[in-house]
């Protein structure tokens, strides 16, 4: 394995001394075959101990290492430095506040996961005496991807709409709830369906489908949002115009 | 220990104007939202000849001939051109919103994306066949 210099153009912010952040050079020896993630932790451990980011896992489990690499939302850990020309330049995710360094304000996030109630809801209550709650294949295909979301929340740094309406639910809650729509042991659409069929909701989202570009995952929030729209307009003519039709 | 900690999250505001200039996936999204302009231009115009029709042969007979003039075919060919990619770039996205489970396994992005583009075709074949094109 050989090593060479790489330079990282990093965004530093201290909230005790600076008013505004600004970008900061380093020159470090990596390996050929790491990550950024791993360049970060050689600035960290060999050039300036003061440098703030979050991580944990290291291999694209975790969803704590998200951040802009030259401009585009990344996990720090799947993003390899052979792939990059000149400097690579690292900066919080976007859209999100800078509480220091690449260490952002995730509150947001957090609360908006919490209001669209991503946990099964089951439509009938059972004892654990009469068994599991049965599945099919097909039934668990028809929701699986939107499993594995990490919550990394790329999605949100690359959503112009979060950017510009932060009151915007996004687009990994949105489809968190749709996974657990889509569910056939849940039954807990209707409540979901205050939070996320609202104007905050999926109707701030108008399709950029940017979110589905950088998510690590290849959950495809942008398909999760599509599907709420269409399935929320026929509630509304359901409602509508067919009054008697049970939903 | 013992050193409190002071917080003053710094937010970076969003340029409200110039946003999709940062990445080209937003130029992309922006080329798909401008074009529908075209779609909506070309319905006005649609309106206005059903407007001269209603007015008589003459008023209508120099619609037409309206619609023969240099500036005219212009904007025709850039409305379809835009009207096109339009359409285009909304059916490449159909399997995202309308994705069709046939047991265990999802139909192809494909055929659904070809249902859209078999649909538009059939029914512009039909739309000439009634203006007697064939």
């Amino acid at each position: 394995m050989s090593e060479r210099v790489y330079q990282l153009e990093v965004l530093r912010y201290h909230p005790e001394t600076d008013s505004e952040p600004h970008f900061q050079r380093y020159s470090v020896s990596c390996e050929e075959e790491w990550v950024v993630l791993d360049a970060l932790n050689r600035i960290k451990e060999t050039i300036d101990p003061t440098l703030s980011y979050r991580w944990s896992c290291h291999m694209a489990v975790c969803g704590s290492c998200g951040m802009m690499i030259n401009g585009e939302p990344m996990l720090a850990c799947k993003s390899f430095l052979r792939d990059y020309q000149g400097v690579i330049r690292v900066e919080p995710l976007a859209h999100f506040p800078i509480e220091r360094d690449l260490v952002t304000v995730i509150d947001d996030f957090m609360d908006k996961f919490k209001r669209v109630k991503p946990y099964l809801i089951p439509k009938h209550e059972k004892p654990v005496s009469e068994g599991e709650y049965l599945q099919s294949p097909a039934q668990l295909k028809k929701f699986k991807q939107y499993t594995m979301c990490i919550n990394c929340m790329l999605c949100y740094a690359a959503c112009p709409e979060y950017g510009l309406i932060p009151k915007f639910l996004g687009p990994a809650a949105i489809s968190m709830a749709h996974r657990y729509n889509q569910d056939s042991r849940d039954g807990g659409r209707d409540e979901r369906q205050e939070e996320i069929a609202t104007t905050e909701g999926v109707w701030e989202c108008s399709f950029v489908g940017a979110c589905s570009e950088v998510c690590p995952e290849h959950v495809d929030p942008a398909s999760a949002l599509q599907q709420v729209k269409i399935k929320s307009t026929v509630d509304w003519y359901k409602e509508h115009l067919m009054p008697w039709v049970k939903k | 220990m013992g050193e409190k900690m002071s917080r003053k999250p710094y937010v970076r505001e969003v340029p409200k104007y110039s946003w999709f200039f940062r990445r080209p996936r937003y130029m992309r999204y922006m080329a798909r939202e401008v074009t529908c302009i075209f779609i909506g231009a070309y319905t006005l115009l649609l309106l206005v000849g059903v407007m001269r029709l209603s007015q008589g042969q003459a008023e209508y007979e120099a619609f037409l001939a309206a619609l023969r003039s240099p500036v005219s075919v212009v904007f025709h060919l850039l409305a379809l051109g835009f009207s096109v990619y339009n359409t285009a770039t909304w059916f490449n996205v159909t399997p995202k919103a309308l994705p069709v489970q046939i047991g265990e396994e999802f139909l192809p992005g494909g055929v659904i994306t070809g249902a859209h583009y078999l649909g538009w075709a059939v029914l512009s074949l039909a739309v000439l066949l009634m203006a007697g094109v064939f």
